[in-house]
């Protein structure tokens, strides 16, 4: 590739027919930028995460510390789940499905080009509303699932728990938004030919993603405003003492939403790695639409085994006999996929990239975090596990070593698309492997920490119980985790600025995103192509060869080509403003609610009632 | 080149996979998430139906045993039926305003057609339909309030106004949606190829509208 034809990477300046500035990115309809701005803001969030991670770690490093107060300490932990759940992994799986789910399917955009802005900007408001407290140690601490009764007024009088509540309302919003937006993208904007069957992996678990979210989202929903309205309004629905409310109600209601958000949370990473390993394999996916159907079936039996979070409220044999079953049947089509991923690799040409083995570590890490959440499926095992630190081992090999693995795989697999550069492979594999170090030195020693009794939350403990040993094994390797982010950090921002120039299929990748120039133009696609197979690039007809070869062409603009984009708007942003103002007048001033509905109202309305885009013909 | 990807199927212009418009793609989906909302407060509801540690109760006679004083059943089926009455009308009042809507451009000869084809009368009736029926919850929420159930009396108040209150705040967010397309139909004329704004709307009035029947079984006409 010639010298002239590289463009500034990442949506600088020079690129052809966009906006640059601020107001760029602030009125952005774009897919592409709106991806980006998820990836930095919540990898922001992974980074406060990780560093309120660290200080639990140092806190519970020896024993019978006080580096932090307890009351300290318990913000820090419900923080950290919080954050890594709802502000870091959620939102950067929104990341590749804002960048990803149009380019696969052959879309210039997403359905709903504005909601999609206003999604993120909820997202970033309601981020900013649930983590700035802690600066000032008033944030939320209930724990990450903050259970009623636990967390009615009488029991949590402070306005920790306020913030919460709103918080995660506000980024359910956020996340319903994306969900109807996606969801449509999906069912309503494939190209011509991509038919299901022929989607990507990736798309494929994204869409399921996506029914998951829709059905599971309302629930909380109802779950939180029953809190709120408990907390604001004096109503019963967890008042159990003098009103004879269910102790069970909330942990029913948030585990049928906090189940399926389990998979929210793995499935993403699921697909991302079964885009990275056939490519850098050479080889198609191992049983395609075993994989769709196993994605499908996880997402259905997700639904059915929520109570297994409660076997220690004592529901009875009948229960805990249907919902231990359940879990066991739902490690199948988990194990299934396993093997594919296996098959996949089996007699490749595998090239062990940094994308690659990331893959591959989710591999084995979800395998391990897999076997010990069979273990306790089992009700009996259960009890003794419960609450301990080997369910937290358990949960870290599964969103650790699987959600984030996978999505650092897609990052070190998607940054050449994203940005127009590779990354730099030495660092990424300094990265890797420190990361894959400081995972399992962190996480492996909670398991024998946790069946030793050593219970979760614990602020600190005594010497003598034999759980010290373990305790400073994971806080040595939580303090690799800096180190190994800082080699992380340092490789995206340089290889962004010089890495080497990518051109549109560095990988040798076969699907539909890889067809375009990297990073893409404002219209993805030159010319929709047609789809005539599930790897048009690796077993494409002459039509997928030509498309794809018109579609490569860079340096056209929208203009030229007669395509016509969404108008840019900063009324999405408004919106959500106004409705983070409305919330925030339930914990202060009450004007400050009818000022924020009013922008919202006001707004909604001038979005709603203006184009999208310029007339046709 | 734009003409190869684009069909004539009514989605301005984009070509779509189901040659729907996008907006009756994502109404679906939302009416699923609905779903769920509504799951979630109607099971809640049932959960703690009889559990309520004082009165009033919805079917039931309570004497307070301190005071003595007697609370009678609190659910007033006679007026609550007229209201339901009023909201299924407003269903079929949708009807007609869609069906105005989009066979707009045909002729009207006889003075029914001309009735039966004017959106704005139709739309009008179904924003009133759906005020009237907010007036009856105004009336029935004041008038338990006076009788002494309030949302903090007991289980009861609170999983009944929650509910009832969710499904009023839906009707109210109906309701400005109408109004919105009655201004637009004032303001530029809808045609029949406005129709699918209409058409979304009511699919989400009579999913509203759905739901009222299932909470007027469940919780009014279920002992």
């Amino acid at each position: 590739m010639a010298t002239t034809a590289i463009r500034s990477p990442a949506y600088g300046a020079e690129y052809p027919g966009e906006h640059s500035g601020l107001y760029s990115w602030l009125a952005t309809t774009d897919h592409k930028r709106i991806g980006v701005l998820y990836l930095y803001t919540a990898l922001g969030f992974f980074i406060f995460g990780g560093i309120e991670a660290v200080i639990i770690r140092a806190q519970l490093g020896a024993p019978n510390q006080h580096i932090v107060s307890a009351e300290f300490y318990n913000q820090l932990f419900t923080m950290h789940g919080t954050t890594m759940i709802f502000l870091a992994i959620m939102p950067l799986s929104a990341a590749f499905f804002n960048f990803l789910i149009p380019l696969q399917i052959g879309a210039r955009d997403v359905a709903f080009p504005r909601l999609n802005a206003f999604s993120y900007w909820v997202y970033l408001f309601g981020g900013l509303f649930i983590t700035i407290p802690i600066f000032f140690a008033v944030a939320p601490n209930g724990g990450w699932f903050g259970y009623a009764p636990l967390t009615i007024r009488q029991y949590s009088p402070g306005i920790n728990i306020d913030f919460w509540v709103i918080g995660l309302q506000i980024l359910g919003v956020s996340s319903l938004a994306a969900a109807f937006n996606f969801l449509t993208t999906v069912i309503n904007l494939r190209a011509p030919g991509m038919s299901l069957m022929r989607m990507p992996m990736f798309t494929w678990m994204a869409f399921i993603v996506q029914v998951l979210l829709v059905l599971a989202f309302p629930v909380i929903t109802i779950a939180l405003v029953f809190l709120l309205f408990d907390r604001f309004f004096g109503t019963n629905f967890y008042n159990t003492v003098s009103a004879g409310a269910d102790p069970l109600l909330w942990q029913h209601l948030f585990w049928i939403f906090g189940h399926p958000e389990v998979y929210i949370l793995i499935l993403p990473a699921f697909g991302l790695v079964s885009e990275v390993l056939p490519v850098h394999a050479k080889k198609p996916l191992f049983g395609y639409p075993v994989m769709v159907y196993s994605g499908i079936l996880i997402a259905v039996l997700g639904f059915g085994v929520w109570a297994h979070h409660m076997f220690a409220v004592g529901m009875g044999p009948i229960a805990d006999t249907f919902f231990g079953l359940s879990t066991m049947l739902i490690a199948i089509p988990t194990g299934v996929k396993i093997f594919n991923w296996i098959a996949t690799m089996a007699q490749g040409a595998n090239r062990y990239t940094t994308a690659m083995l990331f893959g591959i570590a989710l591999v084995a890490l979800f395998t391990i975090g897999g076997i010990s959440g069979i273990m306790h499926s089992s009700p009996p095992a259960d009890l003794q596990q419960t609450d301990t630190y080997f369910i937290v081992a358990h949960f870290h090999y599964v969103l650790f070593g699987g959600s984030i693995m996978g999505i650092f795989a897609g990052i070190y697999h998607y940054f050449p698309k994203i940005t127009g550069r590779m990354m730099d492979e030495k660092l990424g594999l300094w990265h890797f492997w420190l990361t894959f170090i400081a995972m399992n030195l962190t996480f492996f020693p909670m398991h024998f920490s946790g069946m030793l009794g050593m219970p979760r939350r614990i602020y600190t403990y005594d010497a003598g119980q034999g759980w010290s040993l373990f305790n400073a094994m994971s806080t040595a390797g939580a303090m690799i985790f800096p180190i190994a982010t800082l080699f992380f950090i340092y490789n995206f921002f340089r290889s962004r600025k010089r890495g080497e120039i990518a051109g549109p299929n560095p990988w040798g990748a076969a699907t539909l995103e890889w067809t375009i120039p990297s990073p893409p133009p404002a219209y993805n696609f030159a010319k929709i192509p047609t789809v005539t197979t599930r790897y048009p690039l690796w077993e494409g007809k002459e039509a997928d060869h030509e498309s794809a070869r018109i579609n490569a062409q860079e340096g056209k603009t929208a203009d030229d080509l007669g395509i016509i984009l969404p108008y840019m708007t900063i009324k999405p942003l408004f919106v959500a403003a106004g409705m983070i103002i409305m919330f925030c007048g339930l914990i202060s001033t009450r004007v400050l609610i009818g000022v924020g509905a009013a922008i919202m109202i006001f707004s909604l309305y001038s979005w709603l009632l203006s184009p999208l885009e310029p007339e046709h013909h | 080149m734009s003409a190869s990807v684009h069909t004539s199927a009514p989605t301005h212009g984009h070509y779509t996979t189901l040659g729907l418009d996008n907006r009756k793609v994502a109404i679906w989906a939302f009416i699923g998430s609905e779903c769920m909302l509504f799951v979630s407060l109607i099971s809640t509801y049932l959960i703690y139906k009889g559990r309520s540690v004082v009165g009033p109760f919805p079917h039931e006679t309570w004497t307070d045993p301190s005071t003595g004083e007697v609370f009678k059943p609190i659910l007033n089926i006679p007026v609550t039926s007229a209201s339901t009455f009023v909201l299924l009308m407003s269903s079929l009042f949708m009807v007609l305003a869609l069906a105005a809507v989009q066979n707009k451009e045909l002729p009207k000869r006889t003075r029914g057609e001309r009735i039966l084809g004017n959106s704005k009368l139709w739309l009008f009736m179904t924003a009133l339909a759906g005020t009237i029926f907010l007036g009856f919850q105004a009336f029935e929420f004041t008038s338990f309030v006076h009788e002494g159930l309030s949302i903090r009396r007991n289980l009861f108040g609170s999983t009944f106004f929650t509910l009832t209150g969710f499904h009023g705040a839906h009707v109210t967010a109906g309701v400005l949606w109408l109004v919105t397309l009655l201004a637009i139909d004032y303001r530029r004329g809808l045609g029949s190829r406005d129709s699918l704004l209409v058409d979304i709307c009511a699919l989400y009035w009579h999913f509203v509208d759905v739901v009222w029947i299932v909470i007027f079984t469940l919780i009014y006409l279920l002992k």
